[in-house]
């Protein structure tokens, strides 16, 4: 038994070894190429015991390691990416070889090129909508010093309707911003919404969307985002291109 | 001290901590002009970078594939939204008040 696992960072068409020269991968390997009829696997060897199953049980706990590895991963195919159609996979999709690639390249093929075909010419682009604090509802309640428990009460239940509809507000406005960049879009993804200490932002997150642009769109939607800053409701953060990640998948329905 | 190592941007790259950066040799975007939030990038890794044909992950699980979901760790670290939560407090609010009256 191999002391290395197979990590599989993306599927890729038309790499040539070179494209991958001198580039590492998670934990320091040199990247590979695994070439099957059409598709492409890009790959490296990582350390068996670091990525078996109960190993990883005990780095789920570890958040350097996920942030170092999550890093690599986007490092190999954020690199490729720039001059290559990749499909990138998941964090830590990993196989006990190189021959068990190879047999998955080979059943998989028709499911593959399909979904690299669906991404030719386009890339992946985020749209983050918070909401904007409403306007001193929260303050307001501070400010005026209650007079009595009822008082406190009163001034509190205000404050937290004012804000519930400020909310309601935002979710509106931002499902209208969604229909207009879906427009845009040859796909759109919804991701969780950001907890405000992951974001490090204080309002509120509404929306949290990947949409597959074609990328000759771009500009509208940069545009579109531009036009949306003085938004009284909602803030708009647009992050991309990215590479297709969450577009990197066969099409529903697919065996 | 999760949101610490989790946070986007020039900070979140001070606090991964020494030993850690060569791993990091450019936090960029696509076309290498932009940082990436780390958040946004496991927003992809882990729930959106769904492994190319779902079906693989599923027809080989347990057999020789080996992949790990820490959809579990980001999900404990970020709970889900919750968007009644504020009315549900007015609610209390309201029944408090009430019981204040009477």
């Amino acid at each position: 038994m191999s002391d290395t696992l197979t990590y599989v960072y993306a599927l890729a068409r038309d790499v040539e070894p070179a494209a991958v020269g001198g580039l590492t991968g998670v934990g320091g390997g040199p990247v590979r190429l695994l070439t099957g009829d059409g598709v492409t696997a890009v790959v490296s060897d990582v350390d068996r015991g670091e990525f078996e199953e109960r190993a990883l049980e005990e780095r789920l706990e570890d958040l350097e390691w996920l942030a170092a590895t999550a890093r690599a991963h986007h490092h190999v195919v954020d690199t490729l990416g720039h001059d290559h159609l990749v499909a990138p996979l998941a964090l830590a999709t990993v196989y006990f070889d190189d021959e068990r690639v190879r047999a998955v390249l080979a059943e998989g093929r028709d499911t593959f090129a399909a979904a690299l075909d669906r991404l030719a010419g386009r890339a992946e682009w985020g749209l983050k909508i918070y909401a904007r604090k409403g306007g001193g509802a929260a303050a307001g309640a501070e400010a005026a010093k209650p007079t009595s428990g009822a008082d406190y009460l009163r001034q509190r239940r205000k404050a937290l309707r004012e804000s519930e509809t400020s909310l309601d507000d935002a979710r509106a406005a931002a499902a209208e911003v969604d229909a207009e960049v879906s427009a845009l879009a040859a796909a759109t993804r919804s991701h969780r919404l950001q907890d405000a200490q992951l974001s490090g932002q204080s309002d509120p997150m509404v929306l949290n969307h990947a949409y597959l642009l074609p990328v000759e769109r771009a500009d509208e939607l940069r545009a579109l985002v531009a036009s949306l800053g003085d938004h009284p409701r909602i803030r708009v953060e647009v992050t991309g291109p990215w590479v297709p990640y969450s577009f990197a998948q066969a099409a529903q329905g697919a065996p | 001290m999760g949101a610490l190592l989790l946070r986007a941007g020039g900070a979140g790259r001070s606090v991964t901590g020494p030993g850690s950066g060569e791993l990091e040799p450019r936090a960029t975007s696509l076309f290498g002009d932009e940082e990436v939030a780390l958040v946004d990038l496991l927003d992809r890794l882990l729930a959106g970078g769904v492994v190319l044909a779902g079906d693989l992950t599923i027809s080989l699980a347990g057999v020789d594939l080996v992949r790990i979901s820490l959809r579990a760790l980001i999900t404990s670290i970020a709970p889900v939204e919750r968007p009644g939560t504020l009315a549900a407090r007015a609610e209390r609010a309201d029944r408090e008040l009430e019981s204040g009256h009477g």
